[in-house]
């Protein structure tokens, strides 16, 4: 989105236009949050297309010291750790520089405690002479009980803590913890009045906003205050095998085949053994996944935005057909998966823009059980697993298959559970020969079997 | 569930940009596909009680006047139900200052009956310039005030505030109101305190509240100048200026500096007739690639001639349905809408922009801001050479129209007259949205009819209403 400009007249300080890079900067107290939403909001962003980085002043510091000994470190009186502390910052902005200014960078993220003003005034001041803009999310929490669940989440793990027992890690953490107390000055609606930002309290219970100047701000106060963090899991999985797979034809609006049935019956047992809380159901629109989700014996939710990718001219076609009708089109989605596009249909870079209502919606939920397809499933798939647009096309969702995200420190945890109802294969590697002059043979090479 | 319909309460003294968000709200609602409607309560009011005769109305301890507006209140809600029950509405906006706690725990027990959500809104300002401005914009000109005598309308609207600042209980996020979902905009979106969203839609609307505001600007749109391709008939492309397309860039400059637009931001496409345009205006630019024209894939650089003699059928089909429409191996004016949505949004939070982009473009941006739906969009005339001057006013957009007497093709092509035949194999977009116009907005009310069941069983019948001696008159109807 970025483009180029000229100022009229020389000045010393670069022009701030609309599109300037963007320094989101993270503010609070240690085990409040600040990571995990630097790296969520890292995801989001290169998700929907922005280039996004994040920097955290923790890793240079571990870099620099190579061995953490003690929270001493974080002494307020101790002169040496205040200054490898400053030379650490400075030395991720620099790299913040060379990220925005040089390597085309759009965000990025710098993640650190930046508690006091007089440290928060520094990088503004960087911001200024580079001409980036700056937002600072504060995380605010004084419940004892988020703290601790914190610490032994993502403390306990972290390569400081290596070589303690547990107890001993959570006490040095909150010594350390105290360090950052007595200095701590919080954005201040008087003080900090003409400063951008978005402070958290409690967890997203509330959020005060001030003074949000362009677009990408408020799109990420948008999904800052879509993302929680309590346990849960999603589940994902397809419909039930349907008449269509068993034909080896893609798309259309086909119902469950006799397997397909009983795929959803099992489905139905594991959800009750799972006993899970409070959960909801999702599908599309399609039968496939009414029909699958109407043998769970509970109500759920139809969405049109879940339906599979459109084939356009391709739709109910066999692979084995489109080679015939359409080699050239066969050969070009081979060549870039993820960005072709079906003549009157759909593309996956399509596909992931007409699912982020529902990824957001997904944040915000708890426990969910999405019944969806193939297409479909690989976008949510790659947005929680943080997968690339070059792997998305090609995840592995199979039929009869239940995927179980569990949000877990930074990331997600996955467990597959097959529930013993065979089916068709209908996964189809890429071919090694995607030239457009090649052989029916080698095109379809990776077909799966079918009737 | 997780999309049940929703309701959103404003609340806020008079004069505090209630209605202005309300409109904004519904337009950028119904622009991205979610059918929105406002119930203005004022509008009830005035159906009700045909004079407007002074301030007193508004008196808290004017009984008669109270019953009369909670009953507008109840009819309201009533067209509420109605709307997104069964009319297919999926927000419902409810503009009305319901400044008491009493008011929104009324419409929170209809919301729980009804199986809604309710989200509120609030404005709060204390900057009393803000409110004379407000005044002045939009109370001058309301109906309430006919002889639209200035610092009569300033005076006895100012009493009218006074009247609800006695009752006035504001959102409490630390005690009362700490479980309900609402929005505080302090001071014309300074700053916002958000407690508790609960969806999807509703961070979509803090989102987008975030995003407006209310000091004037204008927003200039044009197209790039005269380009070769113009010139030839050909659609698309990446061609340069003709020389009349040189020549309006000159007058653009011109028309910039006769009208002294201070702060104007200049913004183009990638494309190079933009770039070359933006060029000649001697001041800072800024491309968006997002501005682009629309893809027209494999018709890219032909004639409307050629198109219709290579590929005769999809030219009917365009015709037939030129907003979903897409080129093969290009985009639909449905997947422009899309793309522009972050150029809209920036340009709400703008000051004055001078956009210089191309034709399809300019379309969907103004079919935004002047409240046109799908169907007029594709067709809206966006001629070359002419700077279209867009300024918000009170609740719309006033439009003028400058031509910059450089002459040029014409590249606009009318709906084609008379009945296209519905081709079957026509594709329908099956996962896809479609902007609707905010039009007939406000539902007439129905204080008297037959067959206004109140809903609570402790509203008064409408024969309460009426004063005394009138009641043997109306057969009484005993309600539950």
């Amino acid at each position: 989105m970025r483009g180029s400009c000229r100022p009229n007249n020389p000045r010393d300080r670069t022009v701030c236009m609309t599109n300037c890079p963007t320094l989101i900067v993270t503010v609070g107290l240690p085990a409040r949050g600040k990571t995990y939403i630097s790296k969520k909001l890292t995801r989001y962003l290169n998700w929907i297309g922005v280039p996004t980085k994040e920097f955290n002043v923790g890793d240079y510091r571990r870099e620099c010291l190579k061995i953490y000994k003690s929270f001493e470190f974080f002494r307020p009186d101790n002169e040496e750790g205040v200054k490898i502390r400053r030379q650490c910052a400075m030395s991720a902005l620099n790299d913040v520089r060379q990220y925005l200014s040089v390597e085309g960078g759009q965000v990025a993220v710098f993640d650190a405690t930046n508690t006091t003003r007089d440290r928060r005034g520094t990088i503004m001041k960087f911001a200024e002479q580079n001409g980036f803009k700056v937002f600072f999310v504060e995380s605010v929490c004084e419940d004892p009980e988020v703290i601790a669940q914190n610490i032994v989440q993502v403390k306990l793990g972290n390569p400081d803590y290596m070589n303690c027992s547990s107890e001993e890690a959570i006490e040095d953490f909150m010594e350390r913890i105290k360090c950052y107390e007595t200095s701590y000055q919080p954005l201040d609606e008087d003080l900090d009045s003409d400063v951008s930002y978005i402070k958290i309290m409690d967890v997203g219970r509330r959020y005060l906003v001030n003074r949000v100047v362009d677009h990408i701000q408020s799109r990420i106060v948008y999904y800052l205050m879509n993302i929680h963090i309590t346990p849960r899991s999603i589940y994902l999985c397809r419909h039930g095998e349907s008449d269509l797979n068993i034909k080896g034809r893609i798309g259309g609006d086909s119902g469950l085949s006799s397997r397909g049935k009983e795929f959803a019956k099992r489905l139905r047992s594991f959800l009750e053994e799972q006993k899970i809380k409070d959960l909801k159901i999702w599908t599309s629109q399609m039968k496939r996944t009414i029909q699958t989700a109407e043998c769970l014996g509970v109500p759920y939710e139809q969405w049109k935005s879940l339906n599979e990718i459109d084939a356009g001219v391709c739709e109910e076609m066999m692979y084995e057909e489109i080679q015939e009708h359409f080699p050239l089109e066969f050969a070009l989605r081979d060549q870039d998966k993820y960005r072709y596009r079906y003549p009157k249909g759909e593309s996956y870079e399509d596909l992931v823009q007409r699912l982020e209502p529902v990824i957001m919606e997904l944040e915000r939920q708890e426990n969910v059980l999405v019944i969806c397809h193939q297409a479909v499933m690989r976008c949510l798939l790659a947005y929680f697993l943080d997968k690339t647009s070059h792997e998305l096309p090609y995840l592995k969702c199979p039929l009869h298959t239940v995927l179980k995200l569990t949000p877990v420190a930074y990331g997600c945890k996955v467990e597959s559970v097959y529930l013993g109802v065979e089916s068709v294969n209908t996964h189809r590697d890429r071919p090694e020969n995607v030239n457009v002059q090649r052989s029916t043979e080698d095109a379809l090479q990776t077909v799966p079997a079918h009737l | 569930m997780t999309n049940s319909p929703t309701m959103i309460v404003m609340i806020g003294l008079p004069a505090r940009g209630k209605t202005y968000m309300s409109k904004k709200l519904t337009r950028y609602l119904n622009w991205i596909g979610v059918p929105t409607k406002v119930f203005n309560l004022g509008v009830y009011r005035r159906e009700a009680v045909r004079a407007y005769k002074s301030y007193d109305f508004f008196r808290h301890d004017n009984e008669e006047a109270m019953k009369i507006r909670k009953q507008c209140a109840l009819v309201a809600l009533q067209d509420v139900r109605v709307y997104l029950t069964e009319e297919g509405g999926q927000i419902a906006v409810f503009d009305a200052t319901n400044t008491t706690r009493e008011r929104r725990d009324l419409i929170q027990a209809f919301v729980k009956e009804n199986g809604f959500k309710v989200f509120f809104v609030e404005s709060v300002c204390d900057d009393p310039d803000v409110i004379a401005a407000n005044i002045l914009e939009v109370k001058v000109s309301s109906p309430d005030y006919p002889e639209k005598h200035r610092e009569r309308v300033m005076e006895d609207f100012l009493k009218r505030i006074e009247c609800y600042k006695v009752t006035y209980q504001p959102l409490d996020p630390d005690d009362y109101d700490k479980d309900l979902s609402f929005i505080k905009v302090i001071n014309v979106g300074q700053r916002f305190l958000v407690n508790r969203v609960q969806d999807y839609i509703q961070s979509k609307i803090v989102y987008y509240l975030m995003n407006i505001h209310v000091h004037s600007h204008s927003i200039y749109l044009c197209r790039h100048g005269e380009s070769n391709h113009n010139v030839e008939g050909r659609i698309g492309g990446d061609s340069e200026l003709s020389p009349r397309g040189k020549k309006f860039a000159h007058a653009l400059r011109d028309f910039i500096e006769e009208y002294e637009l201070s702060d104007l931001k200049v913004w183009t496409s990638q494309l190079r007739r933009t770039i070359q345009t933006a060029e000649e205006l001697s001041v800072p630019y800024e491309q968006w690639k997002i501005l682009n024209e629309i893809d027209a894939g494999v018709c890219e650089e032909m004639t409307y001639q050629m198109i219709q003699e290579t590929f005769p059928e999809e030219f009917a089909l365009r015709d037939q349905d030129k907003y979903h429409y897409r080129y093969p191996g290009g985009e639909s004016y449905q997947d422009l809408v899309q793309r522009l949505e972050p150029v809209i949004m920036e340009l709400e939070r703008q000051g004055n922009v001078l956009v210089i982009c191309h034709q399809a473009v300019m379309r969907c941006l103004l079919a935004y801001f002047l409240d046109k739906g799908a169907d007029d969009l594709p067709y809206m005339k966006c001629p070359l050479h002419t700077v279209l001057k867009l300024t918000p006013v009170a609740y719309g957009c006033k439009v003028e129209m400058f031509y910059l007497n450089v002459e040029a093709v014409n590249t606009h092509r009318d709906r084609p007259l008379g009945k296209v035949p519905r081709d079957s194999a026509l594709i329908h977009r099956r996962n896809s949205y479609t902007p609707l116009s905010s039009y007939d907005q406000v539902k007439r009310p129905r204080l008297y009819s037959a067959g206004n069941q109140p809903w609570l069983p402790l509203a008064p019948t409408p024969s309460a209403l009426m004063p005394e001696r009138l009641q043997s008159q109306v057969s009484g109807r005993v309600t539950g």
